[in-house]
């Protein structure tokens, strides 16, 4: 267990270290004698700092240990040990294209959102402990390839951020907290229903020796699997154990999705189940707020991709209009809301309804469908756009937060008319918005561009109408963020109260905003840095495989592929 | 050393570094001499510019293709799987895969680049060099600075990109520069709220051009322009090909402030004069027309899409022209005589032929200096009089301001047309080439009424440019009150530029014209191959007579503005009431009411949308939320009752259900 030399325990206490790491942190805090408010913080940021050297580490390019291999489009560095034989439930972790973009936001968030912790003065201790614990919740989830391990971390997430709204939020904090806690509940009841119903029809010896391997099954002893990989392949077989009719007519993969879907959207969040979303933004602390932007939204398009496709293709071939169709009403309907918005941060939280919506369109538009050209390139393309989305929007939507947050922090209001006048009285803050704003708006050259663009060229090729709609949404989006930015920087005074508190931001807001628009400029400026990641286990772990079902599945395509060879 | 491919990235790349140079030092440091590292970096950029059309021309000369092309970084990658050829063979013959989807940051040079390239810089260098006078005293100096050195960066990549995203990104990156200094002066709500309308307005022309480009993609599976042109050359006829070419103009009417699109640019005069004189005349606002001369090949397969261009073009001009006369406010009569002139741009491209595509652009080339020269001139003249550019509070001021007044002198006649200057040659070319647009062709009768648009529009021209001519100029002397005691001429650093644009003003049209180099040279663009006769070959009978009804409408166009205008208040009052029998002046005055219009149909229902969103978003879904919320309470109250703690009760409640149990094992 300790002979580093193995490189499989070295992996697997790299990858533990990564995600308990926080944990130790927040148990080491609950248990240490009490230390002052400030150096109570600097060790949380340590933490979050050595948590994000470690992911980084992960990401350098390299043939030693837990390094990125480009040349392995599929699952690298996994790492497996029994937990539960008697379940087949297995602590598995994993690394790919898809899942390593998420961790190192999460890390790196994690590490900004700390320190923009410092203005917290009540129970800071208590804070930062349930702060770590988040931490360890969200990195759980995007490195488990088990489904239950996967669960327990996202049920593991929600405790802590239900309680950092409850007790460190705004004046209606109980409200939204139970809020946030019974949405996410219900999406939770949703996981474990559908997860289950999945562990019961799964039957590993379906699968052929090499397919086994292929998802690390060595030594499985049971018939029944939590193995998200094997899950994957046994969705995709031809005759899958999940075609099985359930209810209604539908197969139990089709309930399963439909479950599933849900469960994740209810986190993107998606309308009809976003409401949640401006509640717990307009209450929780600043840095929950860059967090639950930053990343907890990412969990549900995380989740879409990684276990709704994969492992219900079919069901998420036949209801691709369902789930982009959700994807384009939230796009439009949260840039209107937005439009409406008097409050500031309110305003925010719609946008990012409005924005996750192209992730959900981008993973919906499955152009490798016949009837529409029959083209798995433009699917590959919007995955990558809803990907690139993802990391986009987490980095301008907790850019955006931060900031609101800065000004929050001096006049203690948030009311889009009693602003104005903010470029004058502070340029460094104006210039910093503008730069985030622009990103969040989707001006080329920035990250949010690129995200837009792929996920709309992707879905022309799905449905023109839609791609339509989805290209006009951006002047929605300009309207209210140029509007917002009128209100807020422009025009001649500030027009709110406690005008003397306008102070130019410090040295320590310039240095957490900093990052975030260097990212996002690089990532406007060079996409590829991120597509290198992606693209190549999307390509070929994700459409490549789903398009291979297509083509081989009578029950999904039949008539279509024909019907998409004779056009 | 310094060959095609390094001046290609020099000439972007020294505004770049000095913009962001000027934005970290200039406030902390630079101060008053925040002007210095983008008037230098402009200017070597525009050195870099004349070369590089040297070089150009060079090398046409000696008979080698006339573009370069130098790749910088990959800018995305999203190749697929790789497994394209095998799926390929899977299907059938006919049915064909889109391909990879690569994209490069690219530069390319050749004739239409490096030509527009010239413009764009040297241009830049001259309204640069004027700021500093203009801007002198500003407490944003050095951001205006910035601002002008990322815009010179913007659109010198704009021109220079090979293909359709990259030029893409840096249409809505011109677009951004100009925001920004449309609300330079943040502080005037005003200004602000110009800013926001050209970049909604220009949005809503981006929207067409990015589905323009997604068609484009599917249709030809690469976004490159010379790959898209040599595909488009292959498929001629296809209905797909004039939906392009109609998002594409949809673009282009954004950018170029063509009807019904053209609502932003009188607003963003809101802006510096400078800027307005730099971007919204001479540069940016070209974009549009760059952008369809660049996808010549495209409009030349469809006659549907020439015979759109044009007619924007024409109503375009007519509108601007009409709505000119009757303005007050100098910059925005030259606002509208802008859009007026994009429109005689748009109708010469409309036309589809390489004549009508070598005069649209060498009239973008003497309109940028003209029309520069008007703005500055008038930016001398608002300077002086202490920021009032309203026509009907100022006069004789000629004696104060002579160069002003000379240099604005110059700039009427070339607009006008006046033999020699360069607008008459720019001007009739465009005539020339409609009228012989309707002589053969499909679609005459269309271009035979726009050409008598275009012939009537040059009276247009003439009449709302003398008009403030002759009473800012002449008559009696008036200065308002705030110009204090500034009333006189403006600094040597603003009337340098002055000079140096009224020089080009008058001779460039007719160097180019009499040697007929701008045509040729032009031609040897991809983007104009195959269109047919350069403009210097062609044959010259008929344009004596153009030259001639031209050169009549515009002295009859300067006399009558001068009857009018030099005669007192009362005759051009009387010509107001005798247009307005037919509701004419109402209508010019009013701008054709396009503002309350767009706000009735646009603005308004969309904030009602908006409100209707977030209302069902407060009331319906959280409502019901709620209610699901409310839930487990009612339930636990309605069944409070039964747990009333009373034993009797319980036992009650127990034999019941024994009881029914017992009757239901029975049955």
């Amino acid at each position: 267990m300790f002979n580093f030399s193995d490189p499989t325990v070295l992996l697997t206490w790299l990858l533990s270290a990564i995600i308990f790491l926080p944990a130790v942190g927040a148990l080491i805090l609950c248990l240490a004698p009490r230390e002052s408010d400030a150096s109570t913080k600097r060790f949380s940021l340590f933490i979050t700092l050595a948590v994000f050297a470690l992911t980084v580490w992960l990401a350098i390019p390299g043939g030693r240990v837990g390094n990125f291999n480009f040349s392995q489009p599929g699952m690298q560095s996994i790492v497996n040990h029994t937990w539960i034989p008697a379940f087949g439930i297995n602590y598995m972790l994993g690394i790919d294209g898809i899942s390593l973009p998420l961790v190192l936001l999460t890390s790196f968030l994690s590490v900004l959102a700390m320190w923009a912790s410092w203005p917290i003065t009540k129970s800071v201790r208590a804070y930062c402990a349930l702060f770590l614990l988040l931490e360890t919740g969200m990195l759980g989830v995007f490195l488990a390839l088990d489904f239950f391990l996967f669960y327990v971390f996202w049920e593991v997430m929600l405790l802590p951020m239900y309680f950092l709204i409850g007790i460190w939020g705004g004046p209606r904090r109980e409200y939204a907290a139970i809020k946030f806690f019974l949405f996410t509940l219900v999406g939770s009841v949703l996981l474990l229903v559908a997860m289950l119903m999945l562990y019961f029809a799964s039957d590993v010896s379906k699968l052929s020796q090499a397919q086994q391997v292929a998802s690390n099954l060595i030594g499985h002893g049971t018939k029944h699997t939590f193995n998200l990989l094997a899950l994957m392949q046994l969705g995709q077989m031809p005759d899958s154990p999940f075609h099985q009719t359930l209810l209604w007519g539908q197969s139990l993969s089709w309930w399963a999705f439909v479950l599933l879907l849900i469960g994740f959207i209810i986190k993107l969040p998606s309308v009809p189940v976003h409401t949640w979303l401006p509640d717990a933004h307009v209450e929780a602390p600043t840095p929950i707020s860059m967090i639950l932007a930053g990343v907890l939204l990412k969990m549900g398009g995380y989740g879409v991709l990684r276990v709704c496709y994969p492992v219900c293709p079919d069901a998420g071939y036949h209801l691709a209009w369902l789930v982009s169709g959700l994807g384009t009403v939230s796009m439009v309907y949260g840039a209107l809301a937005a439009m409406a918005q008097k409050d500031f941060k309110r305003l925010v939280a719609y946008s990012s309804v409005s924005h996750m919506g192209y992730v959900l369109l981008g993973i919906g538009a499955w152009s490798a469908t016949a009837g529409t050209s029959y083209d798995p390139n433009y699917w590959n393309m919007a995955m990558n756009g809803a990907m690139f989305q993802m990391i986009a929007h987490g980095i301008s939507s907790a850019g955006m937060f931060f900031l609101v947050g800065v000004v929050y922090e001096r006049v203690h209001h948030r009311d889009l008319d009693k602003f104005g006048g903010l470029f004058a009285r502070m340029p460094v803050y104006a210039g910093i918005s503008m730069v985030i704003f622009f990103a969040a708006l989707g001006l080329p050259g920035l990250c949010g561009f690129i995200g837009e663009f792929f996920v709309v060229v992707g879905t022309w090729a799905y449905c023109k109408w839609l791609a339509v709609v989805a290209a006009s949404v951006v002047v929605l989006t300009a309207g209210y963020i140029l509007w917002t930015i009128q209100r807020v920087y422009l025009g001649p005074e500030y027009k709110g109260p406690h005008a003397d508190a306008l102070t130019p931001m410090t040295r320590r807001e310039i240095a957490i905003a900093a990052p975030l628009v260097a990212f996002a400029l690089l990532l406007g400026v060079y996409p590829q840095a991120l597509f290198k990641y992606t693209e190549p286990t999307i390509g070929k772990t994700v459409v490549q495989k789903l398009t291979d079902w297509a083509q081989a599945s009578p029950k999904a395509t039949g008539h279509d592929v024909t019907e998409g060879r004779s056009q | 050393m310094l060959d095609i491919k390094t001046l290609l990235i020099l000439i972007p790349a020294l505004p770049l570094v000095a913009a962001v140079l000027t934005a970290a030092l200039g406030a902390p440091i630079l101060r008053t001499r925040s002007h210095l590292p983008v008037v230098a970096a402009i200017a070597l950029s525009s050195v870099a510019s004349l070369l590089l059309l040297a070089r150009m021309q060079e090398q046409a000369g000696q008979g080698r293709g006339g573009q370069e092309t130098v790749s910088l970084w990959r800018w995305a990658d999203v190749a697929g799987d790789g497994q394209n050829a095998a799926r390929q063979e899977a299907l059938s013959p006919g049915h064909s895969l889109s391909r990879d989807f690569r994209v490069d940051v690219a530069l390319e040079a050749d004739s239409l680049t490096a030509a527009m390239l010239a413009i764009v810089t040297c241009i830049s260098t001259l309204v640069a060099i004027y700021s500093i006078g203009y801007m002198r005293g500003d407490l944003g100096y050095w951001r205006f600075f910035s601002y002008i050195g990322l815009f010179v960066f913007s659109m010198t990549m704009l021109v220079s990109a090979t293909n359709l995203v990259l030029l893409y990104v840096f249409w809505e990156a011109v677009g951004l520069c100009s925001y920004l200094l449309i609300g330079f002066w943040y502080e005037r709500p005003a200004a602000a709220d110009a800013g926001k309308k050209a970049f909604l307005v220009n949005r809503i022309g981006d929207v067409g051009l990015a589905l323009g480009i997604f068609l484009i993609w599917t249709t030809y599976g690469t976004v490159d322009f010379r790959e898209v042109f040599a595909a488009a050359g292959n498929s001629a006829g296809d209905w797909r090909t004039t939906v392009i070419c109609l998002l594409l103009l949809a673009g282009a009417c954004g950018k170029s402030a063509q009807v019904p699109l053209h609502v932003w640019l009188p607003d963003a005069m809101e802006g510096p004069t400078p800027v307005s004189a730099l971007i919204h005349a001479a540069t940016m606002v070209t974009a549009g027309v760059y952008l369809i001369a660049r996808c010549m090949p495209l409009f030349a397969t469809s006659v549907t899409a020439q015979c759109a261009v044009a007619t924007v073009g024409g109503v375009t001009a007519l509108l601007g022209g009409i709505i000119a006369v009757t303005q007050t406010d100098l910059k925005r009569i030259l606002a509208y005589s802008t859009i007026s002139h994009l429109g005689y741009m748009f109708l010469a491209l409309g036309t589809g032929t390489l004549l009508g595509v070598t005069a649209g652009m060498f009239h973008l080339l003497t309109h940028a200096f003209f029309k520069a020269l008007l703005f500055l001139a008038a930016g001398s003249v608002m300077h002086a009089m202490g920021g009032v550019i309203d026509i009907r509070r100022l006069g004789g001021l000629r004696r104060r301001m002579p160069v002003t007044h000379w240099t604005f002198l110059v700039g009427c006649l070339a607009i006008a047309g006046v033999w020699p200057l360069s607008g008459f040659w720019s001007k009739d070319a465009i005539v020339l080439a409609v009228q012989q647009r309707y002589g053969s062709g499909a679609a005459s009768t269309l271009f035979e009424a726009l050409f008598v648009t275009a012939t009537f529009g040059v009276l247009l021209i003439d009449f709302y440019m003398f008009r403030p001519y002759f009473l800012v100029f002449w008559g009696k002397e008036r200065i308002p009150a705030v110009a204090g005691g500034h009333a006189q001429e403006s600094p040597r650093v603003m009337t340098a530029p002055l000079i140096a644009l009224a020089l080009g003003a008058a001779g460039v049209g007719a160097y180019f014209a009499w040697t007929g180099s701008f045509a040729r040279f032009l031609a040897g663009s991809p983007s104009l191959a195959g269109l047919g006769p350069a403009m210097g070959e062609l044959p010259r009978s008929g344009h004596e007579s153009i030259a001639l009804l031209s050169t009549a409408i515009t002295l009859v166009g300067i006399v009558l503005a001068a009857f009018i205008y030099l005669g007192g208040p009362q005759r051009a009052a009387r010509l107001a009431r005798a247009m307005n029998v037919i509701g004419l002046y109402s209508l010019s005055y009013g701008k054709f009411f396009f503002d309350p219009l767009y706000h009735a149909l646009v603005v308004w229902p969309l904030l009602g949308a908006a409100r209707l969103a977030a209302w069902f978003d407060r009331r319906v879904i959280d409502g019901l939320v709620d209610l699901f919320g409310w839930l487990p309470a009612l339930v636990g109250a309605a069944l409070r009752p039964v747990q009333g703690g009373l034993v009797q009760f319980y036992a009650l409640a127990m034999m019941l259900g024994l009881l029914a149990m017992l009757g239901l094992l029975l049955m």
